[in-house]
């Protein structure tokens, strides 16, 4: 922001040697006693590339089970075992804490000019919380795994299913406060910590979304975590507050999961769409269009994403009339995602629109996410959702959303702030490679299972009508490319780290305020607590054109 | 069954063309705006790419006019999503009043199935062409999920209630019917068919099957083994509510509350009769949970609704439905 | 270039100006006090909402069950209830006193308040305790031969379950509360707290309050419903 000039692409000369947050002190200790927000945000880094991969172990065997139509790798069991822990792990320890526990725990402090986070400890803590969380899930995974789905719908969870169910709804429920402490932790440093000058609204859009992100963290989460509490107390103590034999309600089970899951999709797309607005002005050189509509659409969203929950529940038996609210309802939340890609695509006119790596994934991003906020419209369509609910239609939808959205944004991010983070660039040539390999791979997994779930495959089946091989084939082969796209950047990032090239302060011409200090940065940020007199994506020094 | 490589499934029910006009609006509406999306992106992408490392493009300000443009065009677009769909969802969920009675009970992992005559069939529903079928589902242990993709119809199948699902097929033919609910181990076996057949050849199907007595005298054989009448009796012996007539009244219970006696309430009432007591009358009915069966239930809800002429349907919407349990006549 | 400093050394660095308290990443004790005193706030209202899925079953169920759970409630100890009622009010009184008194300066009574907020928390927690024997004792509680004479057996689970659940997890939170005011007493028998610095007191009152107020709804809901009966 203080800094409009554009810098100079990666400088050749080497720099010289410099105290910053990653060699300021060494040892294993300094790293898991550490309260700098930066490292924390690498543990989380390591812990959820962690389970990415592991889920995505997960999902690979699923769609090799899914090449034939007989139920011929694994058993049955075994199959619901696997979707319910690609489920639970994609979820609960990656796509919720990716982008905020990563980049956000990285880039808040720094794009408010803080030295840390409002409450570091708490903030180290959050870490160990999850961590602990991910050790009774992986307790049970190791221990035979469980099969529930990763909706643990009731009774099949408390009256019927053998498996681990209370160890891995123990590990949602303690790994539930970590994303209730990260929120919090937001809330107030964005409330609190802002460097002199910087006005809410002159705040970065990854900022606005994270506060609204964070909103959702600290009003929904409770809700996941007492339901999942009143599912063990139940199960193992036989107390009976859904069971349908003492005259409990199953569906209020639905209504409390789906009151945190639901809000749990934007905590997912939300962040994303942050990373998505400063990449698109960064690599266009321009200001947002329509920047107070992007902001409040991510807190539109953020209030909405509440109201819509019973259109989980369309074909449950909940009332007609409750399924109509709903319905209408969830019209009204595609609103303000449609805004934001149309000041997306508008926020590119007239730019000087660069191809790099983490602009393509920008790309990506708004393509993918279009369809899948488009097909959400079939979703909330009562009468159509009748028909497509329960299939690999909603598989599909979902996914375009929490992997072509949020995935794509992640990493987008994470090439875009590689060189912040790390302080090495990565190599441009193979990462350009590799979002063309992950774009490509998703769709062509993902885009027939929409015709798969018109023609009504349903979900969570281990085997199925041998009509519909062919594009399960297509899905498979899909999610194999999809594989080796992912398994790419994990590769030359981790190269780069020993062998790229050193990364100047701001590699981008950025005028975000986490440029405007060394590459990587110091552990207190700002040398100098900076001052902030523009306006944010200060690009254009000069004139304002006025379209429209 | 049409194997190969199906893109699109088959119509087979009177609602299947409504639900397949929406789904192409929709997906019209959806192509039109993502085709509009990917090509400004790529548009401004190409026209505007960066030319020279030092170019700085001027500022734009924002527009109000065209924020309020992609808002309320998108909203009202999103109306007509709306109402169209909220208008076939009443109707599915809006039983026709001459609708065939069938009942399905779900366990893991199958479909039992009782029609009123009492022929019974398991994963498999033979159904009349041209008629339509009002199903009362419910089941027995978890949540599943009776779907019939050619029908495009789906239900969920809750233990402790029930519902109710409707369709009327329009081509003869084998269709899938699938368990979408996910109910455990051999979820994707919980699966069946549904055998559409002309009327005639359903009707010589119901007579030459096994079943020799209709679901509502199996009713009354249960109600007489358990002693119901010892207290559920028109006259002034009785102790428990007179239940001829009762089927679809509104009745009142204790603490001023009403509800209509539909198959749920009489389904709660054998199996916990307290809940809802009928005011006037003490709790001194037993439970009868774990005594009866969820299809014993089933043929006791037979049963009280033939005590009932021309009783209404109060599942859904309130709409009057004809008793069909002696039915025996060749459908239309 | 700014001093190097590992991000594992605790106490702030010798470089920053400002008192004692102060930590290293805030610029003014005012800002410090804010952001905690917010931090507290907010995490109330994730207990608001942690709670809320427990009181929106209890909701769902004393509608459709409305005599049934009358009916369970009058075999909840309504002496005992009220009597912790009353002992949690009176700590909510103490808890403010402590407060008061650290801004006040009075550093020994901040302790002697702290300790007597303390012992009425052990109180109450003692008091449910007995209220649990009894319960297991009458075969009260679910899923554990459970017996409930009369006609709403079946609800009456429903209603005890709750019972245990809400009752349970405000138990819970009270141990908590029990622990923050053990560090506070540590804290403040060093004389740690004045009128310059007693954020740790002011932020642990709000939480003790809180769970108060849980407790004041969750007497009349579980306790009283029944009571005009017979």
């Amino acid at each position: 922001m203080s800094s409009a000039a554009i810098a100079p692409l990666p400088s050749e000369h080497p720099v010289e040697p410099r105290v910053n947050y990653l060699n300021a002190t060494y040892g294993v200790k300094s790293w898991l006693l550490t309260r700098d927000h930066k490292r924390i945000a690498l543990l989380y880094l390591a812990s959820i590339t962690f389970f990415f991969f592991l889920g995505g172990l997960f999902a690979l065997l699923i769609r090799l089970e899914l090449l034939t139509p007989a139920g011929d790798l694994v058993q049955s069991q075994t199959y619901n075992k696997l979707f319910t822990m690609h489920g639970v792990i994609m979820v609960f320890f990656f796509l919720i804490p990716s982008i905020p526990a990563v980049l956000g725990n990285f880039l808040i402090p720094m794009m408010i000019g803080a030295k840390d986070l409002a409450f570091p400890r708490l903030n180290l803590l959050s870490w160990y919380i999850y961590m602990v969380g991910a050790t009774f899930t992986l307790w049970a995974v190791v221990h035979g795994g469980v099969d529930t789905g990763w909706t643990f719908y009731t009774p099949y969870s408390t009256a019927s299913s053998n498996t681990h169910v209370v160890a891995t709804a123990v590990g949602i429920f303690i790994t539930g406060f970590s994303s209730i402490l990260t929120g919090l932790n937001f809330i107030v440093t964005i409330h609190t910590m802002r460097a002199p000058g910087l006005t809410w609204f002159r705040l970065p859009l990854f900022v606005w979304s994270h506060y609204a992100t964070s909103l959702i963290f600290v009003l929904a989460t409770p809700v996941i975590a007492v339901t999942l509490l009143m599912v063990a107390v139940e199960r193992l103590f036989h107390f009976g507050i859904f069971d349908p034999r003492l005259g409990g309600d199953p569906i209020l089970f639905q209504h409390l999961f789906w009151f945190y899951s639901h809000p749990a999709v934007y905590i997912m797309v939300l962040p994303a769409m942050g990373v998505v607005s400063e990449l698109v002005t960064t690599f266009s050189r321009k200001n947002i269009f329509g920047y107070k509509f992007v902001a409040f659409a991510s807190i539109g969203i953020a209030v909405l994403g509440f109201l819509v929950w019973g259109h989980h529940m369309f074909v449950s038996g909940q009332s007609v009339y409750a399924g109509m609210i709903f319905s209408l309802l969830s019209f009204l939340v595609a609103i303000p995602s449609a805004v934001k890609v149309f000041n997306w695509t508008a926020t590119m006119y007239k730019g000087s629109i660069s191809y790099r790596t983490p602009m393509l994934y920008a790309f990506g991003f708004i393509g993918l996410f279009t369809i899948g906020g488009l097909t959400g419209l079939f979703l909330a369509t009562l009468g159509v959702d009748v028909h497509v609910h329960d299939t690999y239609f909603i598989v599909a939808h979902f996914h375009y959303i929490m992997v072509g959205g949020a995935i794509m944004g992640y990493l987008g991010g994470i090439h875009y702030w590689w060189p912040k983070i790390s302080g090495k660039l990565y190599p441009e040539a193979w990462a350009r490679f590799a979002a063309l390999v992950v774009f490509l791979g998703f769709n062509l997994t993902f885009f027939p299972q929409f015709i798969l779930g018109y023609l009504g495959m349903p979900r969570r089946y281990h085997a199925y009508p041998p009509e519909f091989q062919v594009l399960n084939v297509m899905s498979t082969a899909g999610a194999s490319i999809l594989g080796v796209g992912y398994l790419m950047p994990m590769v030359y990032l981790v190269w780069s780290m020993r062998y790229g090239k050193a990364a100047p302060a701001n590699p981008w011409g950025s005028t975000g305020l986490e440029w405007d200090t060394p590459s990587p940065p110091p552990t207190e940020n700002f040398p100098v607590t900076p001052v902030v007199t523009d306006e944010p994506y200060h690009y254009s020094p000069g004139e304002v054109e006025v379209v429209g | 069954m049409d194997q190969g490589f199906p893109l699109f499934p088959r119509q087979a029910s009177s609602m299947a063309p409504h639900v397949d006009n929406l789904y192409f609006y929709l997906l019209a509406v959806s192509f039109f705006f993502a085709t509009l999306i990917a090509l400004s992106v790529i548009y401004f992408a190409i026209k505007y790419r960066r030319r020279s490392e030092s170019e700085t493009p001027p500022g734009v300000e924002g527009s109000l006019k065209l924020e309020v443009a992609w808002s309320v065009i998108p909203l009202l677009i999103t109306f007509t999503f709306f109402f169209w769909g909220t208008k076939l969802f009443f109707a599915m969920n809006r039983p026709p009043t001459d609708a065939l009675e069938i009942y399905i009970v779900g366990k893991q992992w199958m479909w039992k199935i009782q029609h009123a005559d009492g022929q019974r069939e398991i994963n498999e529903l033979h159904v009349p062409v041209g008629r339509a079928v009002r199903l009362t589902l419910t089941s027995e242990d978890v949540i599943h999920d009776f779907f019939v993709p050619a029908f495009r119809m789906k239900k969920d199948v809750v233990p402790g209630r029930y519902a109710t699902a409707w369709f009327e097929a329009t081509r003869p033919g084998r269709y899938h019917v699938f368990c979408a609910q996910y109910c455990g181990t051999k979820h994707s076996a919980m699966t069946g068919w549904v055998e559409v057949m002309d009327p005639l050849a359903f009707q010589n199907w119901l007579a030459g099957g096994t079943g020799s007595e209709s679901l509502a005298s199996a009713g009354a054989k249960l109600f007489a083994q358990h002693a119901c009448n010892t207290c559920h009796r028109p006259d002034s012996l009785a102790r428990g509510p007179n239940l001829e007539g009762l089927f679809g009244k509104t009745v009142t219970l204790q603490g001023g509350r009403t509800i209509v006696a539909d198959e749920s309430y009489i389904r709660e009432s054998i199996v916990a009769p307290n809940a809802k007591l009928v005011a006037g009358f003490q709790p001194i009915m037993p439970t009868f949970q774990g005594l009866i069966s969820e299809e014993g239930l089933l043929q006791l809800v037979a049963y009280i609704k033939s005590l009932s002429k021309a009783a209404p349907s109060p599942a859904g919407i309130p709409q009057p439905v004809k008793e069909s349990a002696p039915e025996r006549e060749a459908p239309k | 270039m700014a001093e190097a400093r590992g991000p594992a050394a605790g106490a702030a660095p010798a470089a920053h100006a400002g008192p004692r308290e102060l930590q290293h990443h805030f610029d003014t004790m005012e800002q410090q006090r804010d952001a905690s005193s917010l931090g507290m706030w907010v995490f109330l209202v994730t207990e608001i909402l942690f709670f809320g899925g427990l009181f929106l079953a209890y909701t769902v169920y004393r509608s459709q069950y409305a005599r049934a759970f009358a009916e369970a409630s009058r075999h909840l100890d309504i002496s005992l209830g009220t009597f912790n009622t009353a002992v949690l009010i009176v700590s909510s009184l103490t808890m403010a006193l402590a407060v008061f008194s650290a801004s006040t300066g009075r550093r020994r009574a901040v302790l002697v308040f702290l300790l007597a907020t303390m012992a009425l928390g052990g109180v109450f927690l003692g008091v449910k305790a007995v209220e649990y024997g009894h319960k297991f004792h009458d075969h009260l509680v679910p899923g554990l031969h459970f017996r409930f004479p009369g006609p709403y057996a079946r609800q009456a689970e429903i209603f005890y379950s709750l019972y245990f659940a809400m009752t349970g997890l405000h138990a819970a939170h009270m141990v908590i509360g029990i622990g923050l005011l053990t560090a506070l007493v540590l804290q403040a028998r060093k004389g740690r707290y004045g009128p310059d610095y007693y954020t740790p007191v002011e932020v642990s009152g709000l939480y003790w309050h809180f769970v108060d107020i849980v407790w004041i709804f969750l007497f009349p809901l579980l306790y009283l419903i029944g009571r005009h009966l017979h």
